[in-house]
């Protein structure tokens, strides 16, 4: 019986918030500027404690973001925080010329990522985000699971030289990363071992396919599921090494089948050893209001779905 | 620095934007040719740098960032000329694997180089967060920008105009080249800045106005702007300025924005601009 301890539930923003407010404690250079989210963000506490080193840009992200990058000459570390969707998006083109290109060491804080946004919908509901900023060269991606992975992460990339896409989210979801692990970017974390089928996922994901892999262990199949919590620099040797075992791979995600990490995971295996794969993924449509559960279900990246992914593919060996 | 030392600096740095963009067929002169007097000055006597210790971080050195990009060839020609890096590499712009890329970067470690520019509208935003960490690092030293007269049409300067007011960003001097052309034509005909010194009144901005062509005009507004410096207020400075300055059949069009002159062309502008340091 596979068991895992789970620590409580929260917010995987929260993990932020208090990731950032222990830079600003431990770190004089880490800055932060919000674009009127302080309070979505979980930024208020660091916003009370460090006045001078918190920066209210207003409904302004693309200056925020152009800001940032002309905050890291003279040595400093901005983070920006607003919505995923305002994150990205709206500022591509602000994060590819003065972060990237640049290759400056701002952290882009995104939270409310994917459908479990819920009830402001569509317009707010990013799915795109993984693929946009993974493709920027110069660019880390995170996708952390749950709040202790999300602060131990926030804490990691202030001491990354680098620009950093971290992406997070709303609902509140079960702590399963125990509170003193070591946040390794680039170091997938394997949290069950198996040998039928290896699940690949990032964000809200992981602990469903946690829950998969229970079910499938009710059905007598061993199930592997890696938290690939950094989607850029993949752990290669992780992926190769598991399904090497496993010969056939599973990846869910919050983000479009496009881009995401099913696709850096596809492009690997195509690479090295091509095998056969399903995608838990949302599937090149829009989202729309509705409870983070009810979405997670309509657009089929719940916790059957992964179960499902998984026959087919051990189908298909 | 003597006006006639300078104005001689400023017409080799004519003659290396016109032989630079002729070499490659490629490059924006214009405003190259018209923002040639400012840069000058401003690498020659006004900013507080050290060419020959140039890091990113620039603390306690003055900044300057062009956020108007593609005028990098007087950017990189006063650069050279004023030791940042060796003048012979001017002859590499727009070439394959050169560090002088058609729009400046500080990708391939060029020195000088603190930002990406090129597309427009952002420079204003990074040197406003460079200005504010120059506060955070008790650093006196002081935040320069240039513009586009047309580059004001991006939705972003203004954002970053209101917020550099809201957070009183006051070591910081902005500079627009208020030349009244852009690539279809005039600005007016384009899309009209309408009033513009009112306009950075009302975003609350403190507002100076020089002759780009007139040293004497230029020294005494930029030390009025720093005089300005330190009192609560961010400046910009709308400088006067002709699109082609110094070379007659550019002037008075907006088609030589981003147009190359052929052989014959370079020929008539080389005959006009006096070889004073060396061609490169």
């Amino acid at each position: 019986m596979i068991e895992i301890e789970v620590f409580g539930k929260k917010d995987t923003r929260s993990g932020f918030g208090e990731g950032l407010l222990e830079l600003g404690q431990n770190n004089p250079d880490v800055l932060a500027l919000c674009a009127d989210l302080t309070g979505s963000l979980k930024m208020d506490a660091f916003q009370k404690e460090f006045p001078e080193r918190f920066f209210q840009v207003g409904i302004a992200e693309a200056n925020m973001i152009s800001i940032a990058a002309g905050m890291t000459i003279g040595g400093k570390i901005p983070f920006t925080g607003t919505f995923a969707n305002f994150s990205t998006g709206r500022v591509y083109d602000q994060i590819r010329q003065s972060v990237a290109y640049s290759n400056k060491n701002v952290k882009i804080a995104a939270s409310h990522a994917g459908l479990t946004l819920g009830e402001d919908g569509a317009t707010h509901q990013i799915l795109e985000d993984i693929g946009m900023m993974k493709m920027l060269p110069n660019m880390t991606v995170i996708v952390p699971a749950d709040f202790n992975q999300t602060k131990q992460a926030t804490i990691a990339c202030a001491a990354h030289e680098g620009p950093v896409y971290l992406r997070f989210g709303r609902p509140s979801v079960p702590i399963f990363v125990k509170p003193d692990a070591q946040f390794v970017i680039g170091k997938a974390d394997t949290v069950i071992e198996g040998t039928d089928v290896t699940i690949i996922a990032c964000g809200h994901l992981v602990w469903k396919s946690i829950e998969a892999a229970q079910e499938l262990e009710k059905q007598g199949i061993s199930a592997e599921v890696i938290n690939m919590h950094t989607i850029k620099p993949l752990d290669e040797q992780a992926v190769l090494q598991s399904v090497a075992k496993t010969k056939c791979v599973v990846t869910a995600e919050e983000h479009m089948y496009n881009g995401g990490l099913g696709d850096s995971i596809a492009q690997l295996l195509a690479r090295t050893n091509p095998l056969p794969q399903e995608y838990v993924a949302v599937n090149d449509t829009f989202g729309e209001s509705g409870t983070p559960d009810d979405l997670m279900k309509k657009y089929h990246i719940d916790t059957p779905d992964v179960v499902a992914a998984a026959l087919k593919v051990i189908s298909r060996k | 620095m003597e006006n006639s030392e300078l104005k001689q600096i400023a017409s080799q740095v004519r003659r290396d934007i016109v032989r630079m963009v002729a070499a490659v067929s490629s490059g924006h002169p214009g405003g190259s040719l018209g923002c040639a007097d400012f840069f000058t000055l401003m690498y020659f006597e006004v900013l507080k740098q050290d060419p020959k210790k140039f890091d990113m971080d620039g603390k306690k050195e003055d900044l300057f960032f062009l956020s108007n990009g593609h005028i990098s060839p007087v950017w990189y020609s006063v650069l050279a000329r004023s030791g940042y890096f060796p003048v012979a590499e001017l002859s590499t712009f727009r070439k394959i694997s050169s560090r002088l890329q058609g729009h400046p970067s500080p990708a391939k470690g060029l020195e000088g180089i603190r930002m990406a520019s090129g597309s427009l509208g952002q420079g204003l935003s990074n040197a406003i967060g460079a200005a504010q960490v120059k506060k955070l690092n008790v650093d006196d030293s002081l935040v320069y920008t240039l513009h586009g007269d047309g580059e004001l049409q991006e939705g972003q300067i203004w954002e970053a105009a209101m917020y550099a007011a809201a957070h009183k960003v006051d070591n910081l001097i902005a500079t627009i080249d208020y030349n009244g052309r852009q690539i279809d034509g005039d600005v007016d005909d384009v899309i009209t800045l309408g009033n513009l010194k009112e306009k950075w009144q009302a975003f609350g901005w403190h507002v100076l106005e020089m002759n780009g062509h007139d040293f004497d005009d230029m020294r005494k507004t930029l030390a009025e702007a720093k005089a300005k410096t330190g009192h609560g207020k961010p400046i910009v400075i709308l400088m006067t300025t002709e699109m082609g300055q110094g070379v007659d059949y550019m002037m008075g069009t907006h088609k030589w924005h981003g147009s190359a002159p052929n052989a014959e062309q370079l020929e008539s502008a080389l005959n006009q601009l006096e070889e004073t340091l060396g061609d490169y």
